[in-house]
């Protein structure tokens, strides 16, 4: 039973860690579908977090922090669209500088109200998202493997942790569902058919990126109001480019991105579970080695494991009225 | 005349200080298909763009059915029931048809409903005008005959009561145009009105009812086709009399100059594209080889000029080989004597953000009459260009302007300029009038002659058949990479069509 028991708990620090990057990767699901590449996804995750945490912080109020976690990363998105959909601007470019002011001015901005080293002060619980106990939880919990599966792994999490999974279906079926959809899968492939169809491909594609906020949003909440307490600078660690990453490797697809997150979050629980035990034959690793695992195994991934990815074929250009 | 179902009154419209139609009146019958000819800027595409809604007219007036009507988007062009198959077409590629056909004209959020709409509408659009096409089908899979379908099929979805074509035939096979022909005449007879694009002399002769011909912005003239001729709409056309046959004398074949022998090329998928292939070109004559596009005319050009690499046989360049299945490097071949005028000139023949006079040397910039010691001599360069500029009427006559501003009919006189200045025994040729107006095919026809008539030998391929008939001293057909067969340049338009379709072969076997 110690094998089940050890399994549920590297299985449920996979969800823990997963989240984030399934709410980003999603994020720039919605944007790349359109044909607007946001390699700032990281940058409006740890925006949203700092956000976050400092409405949570000042208003003592974990739904005040989410709101103004997703209105600032939507700001940060609307910026981006502004400068890659309105001004034909180098979405790579305004995607870097998204990143790099995010990175700066979070840790300003906390210096400058907080005083706490460019932290947010310290969450109380009533200002987090704590978990929930799904009905029936505690009851179940001795019942062997499927009990232990639905009290240890499925029970437990916060709300958006459950929000975040949930999103997979719903963005399935808003992508080939819905006339919403079609157009945005039609405006990442081709604009030009979009726009002699009467269909306005800026508004389309600014639609979009406000989906990406809303999602980064989240995805920034989760990790200072669920998962820690409080911002920290630099916090989102580069989730947000393995979220890309998972995205290229699920090829744009919802459901595959979540199996690609779960896999990437997969191998970082490995890694912490890993540290400092020696395993067999090898012996003991060292730590660095461990926490660089994940991103090697990404690297060997992408690189190999996936054939080829055709990303939508408007990605990336501005779309220009021909003459 | 029956009632207008288009008119346009003083039409104008500028983009800077380029005056893209000048006060254009129209009156499109309705009921009638009614062509729209001009050369390549002339301006029927903008005037249509207008009337879709993609542009406004800087002034002017729309009438539809009679009603002043204002079209400032292609939403507005819809509601009054106008449609428009554009010459690249307007539809997402890895969606099925009828993704495609509902896209913007879904009705409501969902798609449920709106798909099994279009599927039952699609069936009675279907029946009524013979336009067959699998709903499920996703449109790259589909060749592009089919895929102009879904557009037609696109606007009728719409409710179009008029229907734009712009240069519909351009990517069709004669079989497939013919195809087209026929549905746009049973669009015609349940009372549409068509309006058609081109400069193709010949569609305008077999299906329009009238025909208005454009030139450098304005309406010239508007006829009806049963009482015009081919020669009256040239010259209005190009505003001076055209010789639309090319007058030459007899071949005078030589020596061999070029020799294939068994060529067989793949291409990156290992499709084989051009298949055990054999010929030879002589001096003195022009070689035409004749085929719909894609039956590896392009990887045969592409293997004997050393750009690809083929995967057995021999090339024979004044009996000496060329290293085809190994390292045939393109500027060895030039300075042997064999030039080459790509198919495609903005990817292949031409650095279009260049200069025209860097241009008019690319590939032959390292010869000694362009250099200074280790670099350019660039006033040499500059004479060369000029020398160049007014032996081949290249216009505007300035070597210093960025290719990409030069039409395609100079372009396409810069890089034969360049090729056949440098006196090559051997001349490749790929589709020298492509996207090229009437004048300038007039004299890229008339400089191919003059080079037979020096005594070079010409490889030729072009998918038009007219300029293969009328230029060609041999005629080799091509189909499914392999030469079907060989005619004289008396034989019939007809005869070819049928070895381009790939049909003697299947006869021969019975």
């Amino acid at each position: 039973m110690e094998f089940v028991d050890a399994l549920i708990n590297i299985l449920n620090s996979t969800i823990r860690v997963s989240v984030p990057l399934l709410l980003a990767c999603l994020a720039g699901l919605y944007s790349e579908r359109s044909g607007v590449f946001d390699i700032g996804l990281e940058g409006k995750m740890l925006a949203g977090a700092f956000a976050g945490a400092a409405a949570a912080a000042v208003f003592a109020s974990a739904w005040i922090g989410l709101l103004v976690a997703m209105l600032v990363s939507v700001g940060m998105a609307l910026v981006h669209g502004f400068a890659s959909i309105t001004h034909r601007g180098n979405q790579i470019v305004s995607g870097v500088a998204i990143n790099f002011i995010a990175a700066g001015s979070t840790i300003i901005l906390g210096q400058a109200w907080f005083q706490q080293g460019g932290r947010t002060p310290s969450l109380p619980p009533e200002a987090r998202f704590g978990a929930i106990n799904l009905p029936g939880a505690d009851a179940l919990r001795d019942v062997p493997v499927i009990g232990q599966i639905y009290s240890g792994l499925l029970s437990g999490h916060s709300l958006l942790t459950y929000v975040a999974f949930l999103a997979v279906p719903f963005t399935w079926w808003v992508l080939f569902r819905t006339r919403f959809g079609l157009r945005l899968r039609a405006v990442g492939e081709n604009p030009a058919a979009v726009d002699t169809a009467g269909i306005s491909v800026a508004w389309l594609r600014y639609r979009a990126v406000i989906c990406t906020g809303i999602l980064t949003g989240m995805a920034g909440s989760y990790m200072a109001l669920a998962q820690n307490a409080g911002f920290v600078k630099d916090m989102t660690a580069g989730r947000g480019y393995i979220a890309l990453a998972a995205l290229i490797f699920a090829k744009w697809r919802p459901v595959p991105a979540m199996f690609a997150c779960l896999l990437f979050g997969f191998l970082d629980a490995l890694a912490i579970r890993l540290q400092g035990t020696p395993l067999p034959v090898i012996g003991k690793v060292p730590v660095q080695f461990m926490q660089a695992l994940p991103y090697v195994l990404t690297v060997i991934l992408l690189a190999g494991f996936i054939g080829k990815a055709i990303p939508p074929r408007a990605g990336g250009v501005p779309y220009v009225k021909e003459r | 005349m029956a009632e207008a179902a288009i008119e346009l009154i003083g039409i104008n419209k500028s983009f800077g200080a380029v005056r893209a139609n000048r006060d254009i009146a129209l009156e499109v019958p309705r009921g009638t298909i009614h062509g729209i000819i001009g050369e390549n800027g002339a301006g029927k595409s903008t005037l249509m763009s207008i009337l879709y809604g993609f542009y406004q007219a800087d002034s002017g007036e729309i009438r539809v059915n009679g009603k002043p009507t204002a079209i400032k988007t292609p939403n507005d062009a819809i509601a009054v029931g106008i449609g428009m198959v554009h010459q690249h077409f307007m539809l997402v590629e890895n969606f099925t048809v009828l993704e495609n056909v509902i896209l913007g004209a879904e009705g409501e959020p969902l798609l449920k409903k709106s798909i099994a709409k279009a599927r039952s509408e699609l069936q009675r659009l279907e029946r009524e005008y013979g336009l067959e096409v699998d709903p499920d089908a996703i449109i790259e899979e589909l060749p592009v005959g089919l895929q102009q379908r879904v557009e037609i099929l696109k606007a009728l979805y719409r409710g179009a009561e008029i229907l734009i074509l712009d240069e519909p035939t351009g990517v069709l096979t004669p079989a497939e145009a013919d195809h087209l022909f026929r549905i746009l005449q049973q669009l015609k007879d349940q009372g549409k009105t068509v309006v058609l694009i081109t400069h193709k002399l010949r569609e305008i002769m077999a299906i329009t009812d009238n025909v208005s011909v454009m030139r450098q912005g304005t309406m010239v003239a508007t006829r009806k086709t049963s009482e015009t001729t081919v020669e009256e709409l040239a010259e209005l056309m190009v505003g001076r009399r055209v010789l639309l046959r090319v007058e030459k004398g007899d071949a005078n074949p030589g020596d061999v100059k070029l020799l294939v022998k068994n060529l067989t090329v793949k291409d990156s998928r290992g499709v084989t594209m051009v298949d055990d292939v054999s010929f030879d070109v002589r001096a003195g004559e022009i070689v035409g080889i004749a085929g719909v596009a894609g039956n590896g005319q392009s990887e045969l050009l592409e293997a004997i000029s050393g750009i690809r690499k083929a995967v057995s046989g021999t090339v024979l360049l004044d009996n000496k080989a060329i290293d085809v299945t190994g390292n045939a490097d393109p500027a060895e071949l030039r300075d042997r004597g064999l030039a080459h005028v790509p198919e495609d000139r903005h990817h292949v023949g031409l650095v279009l953000s260049f200069e025209e006079n860097e241009n008019s040397i690319l590939g032959y910039h390292d010869k000694p009459q362009y250099l200074k010691g280790p670099f350019l001599n660039l006033d040499a360069i500059q004479k060369d260009a000029q020398d160049k500029i007014a032996k081949y009427d290249i216009r505007p006559a300035n070597p210093r302007l960025k290719t990409a501003n030069f039409s395609g009919g100079n372009q396409q006189k810069i890089v034969l300029a360049r090729e056949i200045e440098q006196d090559p025994g051997v001349l490749i040729v790929g589709q020298p009038t492509r996207g090229v107006d009437v004048g300038a095919i007039e004299f890229i026809h008339k400089r191919l002659i003059a080079m037979r008539d020096q005594g070079k030998a010409v490889l030729l391929v072009s998918v038009e058949l007219d300029e293969i008939r009328s230029l060609s001293d041999r005629i080799l057909v091509m189909f499914a990479g392999r030469i079907v067969g060989e005619r004289g340049p008396e034989a019939s338009e007809g005869e070819i069509g049928l070895l381009m379709a790939g049909v003697e072969r299947k006869e021969a076997a019975e």
